[in-house]
């Protein structure tokens, strides 16, 4: 016997998740999930879609914190988003569809732990911390640590994602966001990067760099950062960085790519993901989605 | 076992008993029964039958209709004044928008959302806007045709 609770308190829906019930926000992973036949839909539920306390996006001096059923389409639409973090509205402006962007939130897309989900690689490269909370509990990890598996994280089954922290951006950073893709919507990542570097008179003077769908959880490239950092921020410093992406990759053969071309393509993309995040450092426009933006991009 | 619930769809109260894990889709077509709304994929990615969610476009084919309690649903049904057409189902016959009619549903109210929020779309940012929505007659053109057209005059009467 299934049940189905949709609380407006978050003490009810802790409880509701202490004894078992799973969370469900704009349903746009869980519902097509099960009819996917990847997991059955939860025997009990709890819908936490009523609760305004974590719908609410606020900028600050402090940096950012998203709700944890703050939409897409709130993140693509907020001005400091677009400017500072702005990977990220890269990635939320090309999730799913319009009806996707409209239901899907930020909470349900980064605990989906989707090794291609889109907005992991900027909240991984903008230091993202994401608030988990249960009966009694609160805690905050980075999500360095968070992703374990594909469809896994270290959360337990009682704890909800109620926000995400992210730090403030210094001047002199730009970030950006690539994937290919085949399509122009309800398309899911076959390769995504995603880099934050910030330049200091032409020098790169920090770099972080992130890979998508290229291994079983979106990971920090440690070797492409080297090779940025220090180097003149020009072609040849994102050419050299970008094939150190690609070597790290550990990408599989599916139904979008093979390994091979997979691992191709990521030469390509990380090398538009560094020089997209150059030139927005430079105060050049790139535009938002950057993945649509830089295509045709040698 | 099933469990009572209330939908306003359209600005109609309709009391359903459903099971928790009937989508909003089933529970509109099935209980409710307004079939104007269409099942395409049941996976998300046609956006046949796309609803509006307190004005906001959701594949409700992945939606649970018990999610959809306390709030308005808009179907396509819900888009005429009576017997008088929206600005944009009009200009969808006018502009040839619609072949079979299928995607229609879908296509209507992914553009009523998207004109409510969009004053002025380049051809561009409408093909982006309704590439959730798939035509399998291939009849794109005669949508976007139909859509830029209203783009221009927008009036209260296309808001949901």
């Amino acid at each position: 016997m299934s049940t189905f609770v949709s609380p407006t308190t978050l003490d009810e829906v802790l409880v509701a998740l202490s004894r078992g019930a799973r969370p469900v926000a704009g349903g746009t992973d869980l519902v097509v999930g099960a009819r996917q036949g990847k997991a059955p839909l939860p025997v009990d539920l709890v819908a936490i879609h009523r609760l305004d306390s974590l719908k609410i996006l606020t900028t600050g001096r402090d940096g950012v914190r998203l709700g944890g059923l703050v939409t897409h389409e709130d993140i693509v639409a907020n001005d400091v988003i677009r400017l500072s973090y702005t990977a990220l509205a890269d990635a939320s402006a090309i999730v799913g569809s319009q009806a996707t962007r409209a239901q899907g939130t930020i909470g349900g897309n980064v605990m989906n732990a989707s090794p291609a989900m889109d907005t992991g690689g900027p909240l991984l490269c903008l230091g993202a911390r994401v608030v988990l909370k249960s009966s009694g509990r609160t805690r905050s990890v980075s999500l360095d640590e968070l992703f374990v598996s594909p469809g896994h994280t270290i959360a337990r089954p009682d704890e909800l994602l109620v926000a995400i922290d992210i730090p403030p951006v210094v001047d002199g950073t730009g970030s950006c966001y690539a994937r290919l893709e085949y399509r122009r919507q309800m398309e899911i990542a076959v390769v995504g990067a995603t880099a934050v570097c910030t330049i200091v008179d032409g020098v790169v003077t920090s770099a972080r760099v992130a890979m998508t769908a290229l291994a079983p959880t979106i990971q920090r490239v440690p070797s492409a950062e080297a090779l940025l950092v220090g180097q003149p921020a020009n072609r040849s410093s994102a050419d050299a960085a970008a094939a150190a992406f690609a070597h790290a990759t550990k990408p599989i053969s599916d139904v979008r790519a093979s390994a091979e071309y997979r691992r191709a393509m990521a030469v390509v993309i990380a090398r538009r993901a560094i020089e997209g995040a150059f030139a927005r450092a430079s105060g050049s426009d790139v535009p938002i989605p950057a993945s649509s933006a830089l295509q045709g991009a040698r | 076992m099933k469990v009572d619930a209330n939908l306003n769809v359209n600005e109609i109260m309709y009391p359903i008993e459903i099971d928790p894990h009937t989508t909003l889709l089933r529970a509109v077509r099935d209980e409710i029964g307004l079939s104007g709304t269409k099942e395409g994929c049941d996976d998300s990615e046609c956006g046949a039958c796309m609803m509006l969610l307190d004005g906001k476009p959701v594949n409700s084919c992945s939606y649970l209709a018990l999610q959809a309690e306390h709030r308005l649903v808009t179907t396509v049904e819900g888009l005429a004044d009576g017997d008088t057409l929206s600005p944009l189902q009009q200009a969808f016959l006018t502009a040839g928008g619609v072949q079979c009619g299928f995607c229609t549903p879908g296509m209507l109210i992914s553009a009523t959302s998207f004109l409510a929020t969009h004053r002025s779309p380049s051809e561009d940012d409408v093909r982006i806007a309704l590439s959730g929505n798939l035509c399998r007659c291939t009849g794109y053109d005669g949508i976007v045709r139909a859509v830029l057209g209203v783009a221009g005059l927008v009036t209260s009467g296309l808001q949901p």
